[in-house]
């Protein structure tokens, strides 16, 4: 056991993809919470398709992939909340349609270009390979930026959240605040997905949320320990994902999916108790 | 000078004016209900006096030191509060985030607050349960709770009893009246419910884009505008 993990850190690319994936699995699940009770579950997926979008861009012009992507999926998040604000498309029908546009602007890109190769593959699925230095670096000043929004605007992150209107009629600015989970959720997504993949990224956002309401009943339990199990989830996922030779986003997909059963049976039990 | 004066306001919703030319005041103490059929303009209205839609005509004056965030608003429920995971000492804590300004922690105050609202409507006892646990009278109950935290003068309600049954209904009113009368904060209530709120309030606003009625709870009774109201709607 110890041997296995001596030998997983004696990769930088291993010590860099924990690193990562720990801090990106952090955010997402903080975000998450509010994102998932606020009904923006899909938003996760719209934005990996869009920075699938920009990656493919990217790729084909040789530029660096966070500098194209980061910029493309923040507008497009940015752009989703005021589309979904306005009455005229709806939240949901908004990201599938800028998902697909997205998705389908860098499929042409790519077969114009490069065409269907391992970049791309890895874009799809996630590469554990795929954190460099400058990863490492993003990811550090994006949760510095999550932590202080988390801990310094709860309360008000808990109003919005909880009920919007009202918010805004006490004097909360509660489109700065959506407009700043937006931004966050956008990095988030370009860090974590070219290691879990553009199809799976979402997952972090949505399955410590749902997970963690399975048993606890207060907001506060709830954002704790989805940040707590979202970060287990990866560290577990990204073991199996080495000791087997999985893939890592599956992984860590299907090591949320546990804790999701897991946690479920808990909370049945639980309100059992309670009933008697 | 009133807490909130109207004076000829005019409000559009989605480029339809929706509300035209009204004016009217509430003083201190007062108890005013805003009746009117469904799209007659009382939630843009109720929108307006909360400031976030401001009229295109016309303004909204507030004094007596009333401040805009310091209306304390009894929304309609939402969905997204149906499987909210939320304490009840959570949520109505969250009444008094408006005088926290920029300052991100609640003080000793503002929880002390809290707890002595929770305690006037009688939900202390629960207030480690789940939000989303509750039932429907005591939901009202603990949002009642943060509307007060957020306010010394005024609550606004939207259709406070949608949904509730009679009893629970009629216990709600003694509630608000006891707001009213007791602790001397002004409540200003959309309602369908015209028979049951006829005996609390004591003025009336009937909307219909323009005020069709507006005075005292009395002199409605006895206009032909609220004999035509009360009385259809005990025929019906």
């Amino acid at each position: 056991m110890l041997d296995t993990f001596m030998e997983m850190m004696s990769y930088p690319f291993m010590v860099r993809a924990f690193l990562v994936g720990s801090l990106v699995a952090l955010c997402s699940a903080l975000l998450g919470v509010s994102l998932v009770l606020k009904r923006y579950s899909m938003i996760g997926d719209g934005l990996s398709h869009v920075g699938f979008g920009a990656l493919a861009i990217a790729a084909a012009l040789n530029m660096a992939p966070l500098v194209v992507a980061i910029p493309v999926v923040v507008v497009a998040a940015v752009l989703l909340l005021r589309i979904s604000g306005s009455s005229k498309i709806k939240g949901d029908a908004a990201i599938a349609l800028i998902s697909t546009g997205a998705l389908a602007i860098g499929i042409m890109v790519i077969s114009m270009t490069t065409g269907m190769n391992t970049d791309v593959y890895n874009y799809m699925f996630g590469s554990i390979l795929a954190m460099s230095g400058e990863d490492v670096q993003f990811s550090i000043l994006l949760s510095v930026a999550v932590l202080i929004l988390y801990l310094f605007f709860y309360n008000k992150i808990f109003a919005i959240t909880f009920d919007e209107t009202f918010a805004r009629a006490t004097g909360v600015r509660a489109n700065l605040y959506n407009t700043l989970i937006a931004v966050l959720t956008a990095v988030t997504i370009v860090l974590g997905m070219r290691m879990m993949g553009a199809l799976l990224i979402s997952s972090l956002i949505i399955f410590p949320a749902l997970t963690s309401m399975r048993v606890f009943k207060n907001f506060k339990g709830v954002i704790l320990n989805s940040a707590i199990v979202s970060v287990v989830c990866l560290i577990l996922g990204v073991t199996i994902s080495y000791v087997y030779a999985t893939p890592a986003g599956a992984s860590v997909v299907v090591v949320n999916m546990a804790m999701l059963a897991i946690y479920s049976v808990i909370g049945v039990l639980k309100n059992r108790n309670n009933g008697k | 000078m009133a807490l909130v004066k109207c004076d000829g306001i005019s409000i559009a919703y989605e480029g339809q004016t929706v509300v035209r030319d009204l004016s009217f005041q509430i003083e201190q103490g007062d108890y005013l209900c805003i009746v009117g059929e469904n799209g007659s303009g009382k939630s843009t209205l109720v929108k307006s006096l909360l400031g976030l839609k401001p009229p295109f005509k016309g303004q909204i004056l507030l004094g007596d030191g009333l401040k805009q965030d310091e209306i304390g608003y009894l929304p309609q429920q939402t969905v997204v509060q149906k499987d909210f995971p939320a304490s009840v000492y959570e949520v109505v804590l969250s009444g008094r985030l408006n005088s926290r300004g920029w300052r991100p922690f609640y003080s000793a105050e503002d929880k002390k607050a809290a707890r002595e609202n929770m305690e006037l409507l009688g939900i202390r006892e629960m207030e480690h349960q789940c939000f989303r646990d509750l039932s429907g009278g005591q939901k009202q109950r603990v949002l009642l709770a943060r509307a007060l935290c957020a306010t010394k003068k005024l609550l606004l309600l939207d259709e406070p009893v949608t949904g509730l049954d009679p009893l629970v209904t009629a216990e709600f009113y003694q509630l608000i009246e006891k707001v009213n009368k007791e602790a001397k904060i002004a409540v200003v209530m959309v309602s369908h419910d015209i028979e049951s709120t006829i005996q609390y309030a004591s003025h009336i606003l009937h909307l219909q884009e323009s005020a069709l009625f507006y005075g005292t709870a009395q002199a409605y009774q006895n206009s032909t505008v609220g004999k035509r109201f009360l009385g259809g709607e005990g025929n019906a």
